[in-house]
């Protein structure tokens, strides 16, 4: 299982690998952002959490569809379906790989792009908090779009439209938490704490629904 | 330990694609299936190793580890693909199978570079998996079968893009497999060059 | 696989379909004639009975825009469970059902939408507002056409259906979460007026119409479910044929 993960983690930082341009695809998203708005710093700084939020659900979409393709392609995944190892610890193991290979670059570049949309401390920390918290979430539930469509052509579209209307609810409380942050009245944790538990509930289910599509899905 | 396939039938989408094969390997058994393009070779070994489900019949393993219920657990698999990255090196690639897998009980898998001899390709494994010519990558995705080890070996087409040479090596290599008391089916169009084996003539399930 | 199983697959896969279709076509004239009646009076009493005083006329488009959304939630209901069949019964009509239910409730969450924002132009002053209940709907429509999206990309079928049912049930697990997080998010739409436990809210005038209304559009998802499953039956078995066409070709050219 370990092995699997280093595994995962070397071939996305090697050649080819979505790290790189995961971080680039939400620098640039969240970079074009004031050319549509205007330079308006205070509109940035009120929209900034939002658009960083949305930048990084794009970006975490960005390599999923490779996730169990790349692996059908060159024949591993008959292999990691073949083993004793309970299928649904290979996805997790994988899904985790991925996250820490695209979702935690996107985390760790967020403070940069924060400035950029003069985001003050308080926005970026909090920021960053529910980026570390929901990303993993988007990673789980896309794995089972990567599951669904690992056996199609043009898969990665089709992941993308599969996966982002399950992925509002993490949207919404990711985004919901950094405004209660700033905002004074609001309460952070409730928001934050229903973050966490979509998160953990995606964990489960993610993993679960994956193994079975891509039990089914072998030919 | 023996394995045994009682009446197998497997379909693709609507269509039947073979009908009641059954066979007995004891240890050191080897089951070669031979037949015609589209005849289902592959699919036998897909089911057998329980990549696809089969339609009917019964695929058990007696004698064997308790443990174990269904024997795609105790199988290598060598398919049309090598399950290799190219973007990893030889080494990498090997040792992460071999960490990932682990061993059956009852064995154990030789070391990379023991494997990597044994397959005539020692001094290379440094190398990205990508810059092997197609034959050496399959010899390489053969040395696989060596670093964890598994009592049965289900091979595809083991020996589709290999020369002379190295056909003899991989003859070897079943060989040894076999007289360690293993069992190998293997699914081909050429013989492997082996003595005893049991054959099974695929002709295609026809409507 | 145990000869129980493979005797109920044989079973399914010869009777099932076969009696499916003979039973569809007793019962879809009697279906198709019960919507119309429905239909007919439920237009006939939204038509006749009062305007609201407050919403005046365009009241009357509740009488389709309720059970079009009842309807889109039902819809998926029935979709969820024929995943269920698909996956543990291993039912050969239950991924029929799943696919031939997901364009028909994609067209029910389209006319609620429609609907929706005709209502709230004179209402809200605006043809959408991102309400919470709106928006939620919204979403289910966008999950409809996905699934559309993935059962059109498989070629296929047993593949198609077992891996879309997957896709279906996760969705139906997260139905209730998105509903949360939406009107988390914002609400501005009337609470639940119909399905309360202290009895309907809503004045019995409107409640006549709305209520057969609703049972003249679930009829009206009965009737095109059945003939579109009766659809899909028949386009699979023109594909077997033509892909044994296709064998048959292969061996005469082998024979001669």
């Amino acid at each position: 299982m370990i092995a699997l993960f280093f595994r995962d983690l070397k071939l996305s930082v090697r050649a080819g690998g979505g790290t790189m341009i995961g971080v680039l695809f939400f620098m640039t998203v969240v970079a074009v952002v004031p050319f549509g708005v205007g330079p308006d710093l205070n509109l940035l700084s009120r929209i900034g959490p939002a658009m960083l939020w949305i930048g990084a659900l794009l970006a975490s979409l960005l390599g999923l569809d490779r996730l169990f393709q790349a692996e059908r392609e060159d024949g591993s995944l008959d292999l990691l379906l073949m083993q004793e190892t309970p299928l649904l610890m290979t996805v997790f193991v994988k899904c985790a790989a991925h996250w820490a290979a695209t979702g935690l670059p996107l985390v760790i570049a967020s403070p940069l792009l924060g400035l950029f949309m003069n985001m003050n401390e308080l926005a970026i920390g909090a920021t960053m908090l529910t980026l570390l918290a929901g990303t993993p979430a988007i990673t789980f539930i896309g794995a089972v779009g990567a599951a669904v469509a690992v056996a199609l052509p043009r898969g990665g579209l089709l992941v993308s439209i599969l996966v982002l209307p399950l992925a509002i609810p993490v949207l919404i409380f990711g985004v919901s938490a950094v405004y209660a942050a700033i905002e004074d009245p609001a309460p952070f944790l409730p928001p934050f704490m229903i973050l966490m538990a979509i998160t953990l509930f995606f964990a489960v289910i993610g993993p679960v629904a994956a193994a079975a599509a891509l039990r089914h899905s072998a030919d | 330990m023996r394995l045994l396939a009682e009446g197998l039938s497997a379909r693709r989408g609507e269509d039947l694609i073979f009908n009641d094969i059954s066979f007995a390997l004891g240890a050191g058994d080897a089951l070669v299936v031979t037949g015609p393009n589209g005849s289902g070779k592959s699919t036998l070994l897909r089911v057998l190793a329980g990549l696809l489900q089969a339609e009917s019949g019964r695929l058990r393993i007696e004698g064997g580890p308790a443990e174990f219920a269904h024997p795609h657990e105790l199988s290598h698999y060598l398919g049309h693909r090598n399950a290799m990255k190219r973007e990893l090196t030889v080494r990498e690639n090997l040792s992460f199978w071999q960490r990932f897998m682990g061993d059956s009980p009852g064995g154990s898998g030789v070391d990379i570079d023991a494997a990597a001899e044994a397959v005539g390709l020692a001094g290379i494994t440094h190398l990205p998996f990508g810059y092997l010519s197609a034959g050496q990558q399959r010899r390489m995705a053969m040395a696989k079968l060596l670093v964890a080890y598994r009592p049965i070996w289900l091979l595809d087409e083991p020996t589709a893009a290999l020369d002379a040479g190295a056909d003899r090596l991989f003859a070897a290599l079943v060989t040894a497999h076999l007289e360690r008391g293993g069992i190998i089916i293997a699914a081909t169009h050429q013989p492997l060059g082996l003595g005893s084996t049991q054959s099974l003539q695929m002709k295609g399930f026809t409507h | 696989m145990s000869e129980n199983s493979l005797a109920i697959r044989k079973f399914s896969d010869l009777a099932n379909p076969t009696r499916f279709l003979a039973l569809a076509d007793r019962v879809l004239p009697w279906f198709a004639v019960a919507t119309a009646l429905f239909f007919a009076a439920g237009l006939w009493l939204s038509f006749t009975t009062e305007g609201d005083y407050q919403q005046g006329e365009t009241v009357r488009i509740m009488y389709v825009h309720v059970p079009a959304a009842w309807l889109s939630m039902m819809c998926y209901t029935v979709m969820a469970i024929s995943a269920l069949g698909t996956l543990v019964w291993r039912h050969p009509l239950a991924d029929v059902s799943a696919k031939a239910a997901a364009p028909i409730g994609a067209c029910f969450t389209f006319l609620a939408l429609v609907t929706g924002s005709l209502w709230g132009k004179p209402m809200w002053g605006a043809w959408w507002v991102w309400d919470a209940r709106l928006t939620s709907v919204f979403v289910l429509f966008l999950m409809y056409l996905g699934l559309i999206a993935l059962n059109r990309a498989m070629d296929d079928p047993a593949r198609s259906a077992r891996v879309s049912a997957v896709l279906v049930l996760v969705g139906f697990v997260n139905i209730p979460i998105i509903k949360f997080s939406v009107e988390w998010w914002n609400t501005l739409h009337q609470p639940a007026s119909v399905l309360r436990l202290d009895g309907p809210t809503i004045d019995p005038e409107f409640l006549w119409p709305l209520l057969i209304m609703a049972v003249g559009f679930t009829l009206l998802f009965f009737t095109l479910h059945i003939a579109a499953m009766r659809n899909e039956i028949w386009r699979r078995r023109v594909t077997s044929l033509r892909r044994q066409a296709v064998r048959n070709a292969g061996r005469e050219a082998q024979a001669l």
